[in-house]
């Protein structure tokens, strides 16, 4: 199976070299019930250059899972509704593609490792039938040999002896389900990985495992990611953009230089840097943000962190502030957006 | 505090085992061994990964289990054989903060009822008027608005019922608290809020808490002296400092180097060292160091005999046959 084969099946997701794999563009979502809405995203422009990864950090409930799926258009389907933007893999919009197109490309062109691998796995079948499964469905031409030959090569590749292929998710450790669940991504070399917390429930010893494996395999095939998580350490080790996430808004953007070291900074990603405690040196005490994330259902008027932030103006709680740039690295904030950038952000 | 109030131990456990039989005879190793001294005011940290048994470790020590063997002394009384009638008085003075917010708070009381439960069934106050005054006072204290005394827990974030949790366990003035990973279901920003509410809280009463974690840069941050377990032994125990300047432990080792660093050059300098393996199983454990299978440093004799826990210099102890031969 090689690149060639696939694209010959979805020739309209044939990449351009040098062009992004993934680019949003002003997405908005929504989960509406008949009680509230829930803007969950909020206007976000995100790009993902070929062979790249991209962190996406924020707190709970901030979008980042909701603009994962929004990719995959797996939001559930009762309630989660993309109100407008677009979402271009390849430079094709996936959301005007219909459900078979779609089919073919998740888990193919592009999969997901999810947050939780306990609940990722089906129970009742072994894990070497459900890695078989996804090859399967996208290589309909190949022998069952074939198959098991390849489900085999994946165990291997994500260091777990074949010989355990006949075993079940129960029989696994976290760590090991989570390999399964990231052999089961890659089994199809997908060109765009997402990974949605995919160490969260791991201890730290298993995630230096994971996060190695990942960076390996990612080299070794070439693949782009997005990488979800909430974490900052984590960014740093494996991301070479980054976009800081918070109330459904992008509010800071660039490469992680941009992120780590430059000298200007959203308030946000300010307060989450000093909320963590610092290994290297001994803090008396930390500085967290003080409050809560603004309610989904319930987004104030102009900046959405101006309730929590120390440096808030009169013009924050007014108007939304524009994006200030300066080369790769983006701030959506008042302190620095110069008064003609303003008008032209305001959404 | 004087030195001669320092010089008795607020807690101590000598040789603490607990063992959980399971079907067919065999027994998971839960706890095995642990030795440890707790001086009022000071915190314990206690970092493991997952099955390590750090929580059962803390559940032991407040007799919410029954140890195997071993002792555990409260203010220099042994309390290892005391029952649930005995143990009673001593509630008051040993409490605990659970890691899950959401379990660990009935769904059906409201949050000022919660708060007061506890004071009602130690009988604290004369009248229910006083006892939710003084529910109204703690919910300040953690920095909860009064507007949330009659929500009930539903309604609130997870940070928010983690004060509650807090709230309750000072309700009754206690000395010691365990707090069994207070944080690790909270986000960062709102774990800052709790560490912080957690040491003024300490500066304030003067407690003395066992911080049970497998974050290590939280451990840090907040503990005086940590032990670092593995599949229930102590491996390794040193004051905070000591222990991050001077790891001596392969396992205290590896768990350093394993926690990703939010700093883009030192993260992207650190060469990568991972360990391999995962934890074994507690259940009947073979003989020697737990940690021998995943140990890059493994010789015969690890896998033979159980290194002692050596004091290697003052305040710093580790079980480890390549450290103590130096």
């Amino acid at each position: 199976m090689s690149k060639h084969d696939k694209t010959m099946k979805t020739p309209e997701f044939q990449g351009v070299e040098g062009a992004p794999i993934l680019d949003i563009r002003n997405l908005r979502v929504v989960y509406q019930t008949d009680l509230e809405t829930v803007e969950a995203v909020n206007g976000i422009d995100l790009t993902i250059e070929r062979g790249k990864t991209f962190g996406l950090v924020g707190e709970t409930g901030a979008g980042k899972t909701t603009t994962a799926l929004s990719v995959l258009r797996l939001l559930p389907a009762n309630t989660g509704r993309i109100l407008s933007g677009e979402i271009l893999f390849n430079g094709k919009n996936v959301l005007e593609l219909d459900e078979t197109l779609m089919q073919a490309i998740r888990g193919n062109l592009v999969s997901m490792v999810f947050q939780d691998p306990m609940s990722a796995l089906n129970p009742v079948y072994t894990v070497g039938e459900q890695i078989a499964e996804a090859i399967r469905l996208h290589n309909p031409d190949l022998t069952k040999e074939q198959v098991e030959d390849r489900v085999d090569e994946m165990l291997k590749l994500v260091g777990i002896m074949p010989s355990r292929k006949t075993e079940y998710p129960h029989q696994f450790s976290g760590g090991m389900k989570q390999r399964v669940v990231i052999a089961m991504a890659l089994c199809c070399e997908p060109e765009l990985l997402i990974a949605d917390e995919p160490t969260t429930a791991l201890d730290v010893t298993i995630q230096a495992q994971v996060l190695a494996m990942i960076r390996e395999l990612r080299d070794r095939l070439g693949t782009s990611m997005l990488m979800i998580t909430h974490d900052l350490g984590i960014v740093a080790q494996t991301c070479d953009a980054v976009g800081v996430m918070y109330a459904g808004e992008i509010v800071e953007s660039g490469t992680a230089e941009d992120i780590f070291l430059a000298e200007k900074h959203h308030p946000y990603t300010v307060g989450l840097f000093d909320s963590i405690p610092n290994l290297s040196s001994r803090t008396s005490r930390l500085k967290p943000i003080p409050g809560l994330m603004p309610d989904p259902t319930d987004l104030p008027k102009g900046c959405v962190f101006a309730e929590r932030c120390a440096s808030c103006m009169e013009i924050c709680r007014q108007e939304h502030p524009g994006v200030y740039t300066e080369g790769t690295h983006k701030i959506c904030c008042h302190l620095f957006a110069a008064p003609s950038e303003k008008e032209g952000g305001a959404k | 505090m004087t030195q001669e109030v320092r010089r008795t131990p607020l807690l101590q456990t000598v040789d603490l085992q607990k063992y959980f039989k399971l079907k067919g005879g065999s027994y998971l190793h839960a706890v095995d061994g642990i030795n440890l001294t707790l001086y009022p005011g000071q915190t314990l940290g206690v970092v493991g990964e997952s099955g390590c048994g750090k929580s059962t470790l803390g559940r032991t020590i407040l007799k919410l289990i029954e140890p195997t063997a071993g002792k555990i002394y409260y203010n220099g009384v042994d309390i290892t054989n005391y029952n649930a009638r005995k143990m009673h008085p001593l509630r008051k003075e040993m409490q605990i903060i659970f890691q899950d917010p959401y379990s660990s708070i009935d769904p059906r009381k409201s949050v000022i009822e919660v708060i007061a439960q506890y004071m009602l069934i130690h009988k604290v106050y004369k009248s229910r008027a006083e006892t939710f005054n003084r529910a109204a006072e703690l919910m300040d204290m953690v920095g909860l608005a009064r507007r949330y005394a009659n929500s009930y827990p539903h309604e609130l974030d997870g940070g928010r019922r983690q004060r509650i949790g807090i709230a309750r366990a000072l309700s009754l003035n206690p000395k010691f608290i365990v707090c069994d990973e207070p944080v690790s279901a909270l986000d960062v920003s709102i774990q800052a809020q709790i560490l912080n509410l957690l040491m003024d809280l300490q500066q304030e009463l003067g407690l003395a808490y066992m911080f049970v974690t497998h974050d290590l840069s939280v451990v840090k941050h907040i503990s005086d002296h940590i032990m670092v377990m593995y599949l229930g032994t102590c491996v390794e125990m040193a004051s905070s400092d000591e222990l991050f300047d001077n790891p001596l432990h392969p396992y205290t080792y590896a768990l350093l180097i394993a926690i990703p660093e939010p700093d883009l050059l030192r993260s992207r300098q650190k060469t990568l060292h991972v360990i391999r393996g995962e934890v074994s199983s507690p259940i009947d454990p073979k003989p020697g160091c737990r940690f021998a299978a995943r140990c890059e440093y493994c010789t015969e004799r690890c896998s033979q005999s159980n290194p002692e826990f050596v004091e290697v210099s003052p305040g710093h102890h580790v079980a480890c046959f390549m450290v103590n031969d130096k």
